[in-house]
């Protein structure tokens, strides 16, 4: 039981970066119809930002850790930003009016592009990072163990999902973007500048994608310029297993990945886990294509 | 009266196909006009091309005395210009409410309020229906959607696409009703475009004719409704 519990708060915490990058999946799917392959790589970087941020502010003497922790999610979210924005200008509106092969093509080209930049500027070999948060709370007599990260995660994770909601659900710019979603020339015609709401949805994935890069740092303490390969993919799955181009759909097929590969490896063992994640992937395309929380196009014109 | 929007030998294109081959068309503050052909004359790319999607290749488009052919689609609500466009175009997953907020979205809110409580007056079944999700509604409800949504940017001229199309007898019928008083007491211009020449010609001021993408024949509503060529081709059949 005590086992169980543990492999369980693994999951969810390891779900809840997965759905953070999911997000950035299926919204740019819901707005654009492409998948933004690139989208792993915007993660990595986000995680690089939160790094040197935190060096940087080590540099200047601001040591103390809930501040330091503040900046860098700030700076993180920011400026991975501005990546996500400039992915989209250069890479991906040129071909707006393109088959869809080229776009799609031209993300693959982005991913390995930005694994090369990054490789080129901070090195190849793995970044350790000293842990920043440490401290757990313990349960069951120490049976166990939730660490401060892990739980800063979910908690993090679900104020996020409940302000996004909202964003998108409430206000005038998630109503534009639900609009383009569905009808972009009506979109326009009622005065809504396309462009601007698809740069925008970019700019959330991106920051969002931020938030796990960050997390996944201080969970871990190593990055590397690959770390956005296998996360991208995984993440990518978790919005297909969801129901791509649904936002709750992300974030529950995030918890799900996160729980099967945690208890996974918790009980046979963690050589196969990626296994199990893209089984999930191959079964949902075969017998689910709309995913768990996706809509069948029917609808009533 | 002074021409409130003048489309001046407009030529569009789709690809290699020429759709508008130099249209002129003056619609005068206070107007309704109606330009009546048959199905693939041009008429909604017509007035697609006035919204800049497709943007004309050749010619002008001068609305409020300003040059509108090259601005981008999204500026022209804001100008005063909005469509109910072919095929209505509600957002199905939106609901009413939502719709018509979209209607607003791009102008100042502050008499959102008093937009809505007209439009609800004009249709007071959007009003019963203002959770329902907008694409479970009847085809004559999405209709009176559009025209609503249309009208929450507080127009100066309103571009209507075959409002009664697929639409019961009786529910064009409070279509037209409504498009009449929209005019008459909102002193709002409208271009209307309609298969359904006999109800449009009744309505209108002025109609032009169009036929494969040039205007063939104009005049005021009741002289086209006489004219011997027009009721042969776009009349008979009863109605």
């Amino acid at each position: 039981m005590d086992y169980f519990i543990q492999q369980l708060i693994n999951g969810l915490s390891l779900g809840a970066i997965y759905g953070l990058i999911a997000i950035g999946y299926t919204m740019v799917y819901g707005i654009i119809g492409m998948i933004n392959f690139a989208h792993g790589e915007v993660y990595m970087i986000g995680s690089f930002i939160a790094l040197i941020t935190f060096l940087v502010l080590g540099v200047v003497g601001i040591t103390w850790v809930p501040l330091a922790l503040l900046l860098m999610l700030v700076f993180a979210m920011l400026l991975t930003s501005v990546y996500g924005w400039t992915i989209e200008r250069i890479a991906y509106r040129p071909l707006r009016n393109s088959p869809r092969l080229a776009p799609l093509i031209s993300a693959i080209g982005m991913s390995i592009f930005l694994q090369n930049y990054v490789q080129l500027l901070q090195g190849a070999r793995s970044k350790p990072l000293q842990p920043i948060v440490t401290g757990s709370l313990t349960f069951f007599d120490g049976q166990v163990t939730i660490s401060y990260v892990r739980l800063a995660t979910i908690v993090l994770t679900l104020a996020l999902m409940v302000g996004f909601t909202q964003l998108i659900q409430r206000t005038s710019l998630g109503r534009a973007q639900r609009a383009c979603e569905q009808d972009k020339t009506m979109a326009a015609l009622l005065g809504v500048n396309v462009d601007r709401v698809i740069s925008l949805t970019f700019v959330m994935g991106a920051a969002l994608a931020a938030v796990a890069g960050m997390m996944v740092m201080l969970i871990y303490g190593v990055i590397d310029f690959y770390i956005g390969f296998l996360a991208g993919v995984k993440a990518f799955t978790a919005a297909v297993l969801g129901g791509i181009g649904s936002l709750p759909g992300a974030m529950l097929g995030g918890v799900i990945i996160g729980l099967i590969e945690a208890f996974w490896s918790g009980y046979v063992g963690s050589e196969w886990k990626d296994v199990a994640t893209f089984t999930i992937l191959v079964m949902v395309l075969i017998f689910r294509p709309t995913g768990l929380l996706g809509r069948p196009e029917i609808e009533k014109v | 009266m002074s021409a409130l929007l003048s489309v001046q030998g407009v030529h569009t294109f789709y690809g290699s196909i020429e759709a508008l081959k130099g249209v002129d068309v003056t619609i005068n503050e206070g107007e309704i006009v109606t330009l009546i052909g048959a199905n693939g004359a041009g008429k909604s790319t017509l007035l697609m091309t006035i919204c800049g999607k497709p943007q004309a290749r050749e010619g002008r488009i001068v609305f409020a005395g300003e040059d509108i052919t090259r601005l981008a689609t999204h500026d022209l609500v804001r100008r005063g210009i909005a469509q109910s466009p072919e095929g209505r175009r509600i957002f199905p997953r939106m609901t009413v409410m939502e719709n018509l907020q979209m209607g607003a979205i791009a102008v100042d809110d502050s008499h959102f309020d008093q937009d809505l409580e007209e439009v609800f007056t004009l249709f007071p079944r959007l009003k019963e229906r203002i959770t329902q999700r907008a694409g479970t509604m009847s085809g004559g409800e999405q209709q009176m959607l559009a025209i609503g949504r249309a009208l929450m940017s507080r127009p100066r001229l309103l571009l209507l696409d075959e409002p009664s199309l697929g639409l019961a007898p009786l529910v064009v019928k409070q279509i037209f009703q409504a498009i009449t008083a929209i005019n008459r007491t909102k002193k709002m211009t409208v271009f209307m475009v309609e298969q359904n020449a006999f109800h449009a010609l009744k309505l209108a001021h002025r109609a032009y004719v169009m036929v494969n993408g040039r205007i063939t024949m104009t005049g005021s509503g009741a002289e086209l409704l006489a004219n011997e060529e027009v009721r042969s081709a776009y009349l008979e059949g009863g109605h």
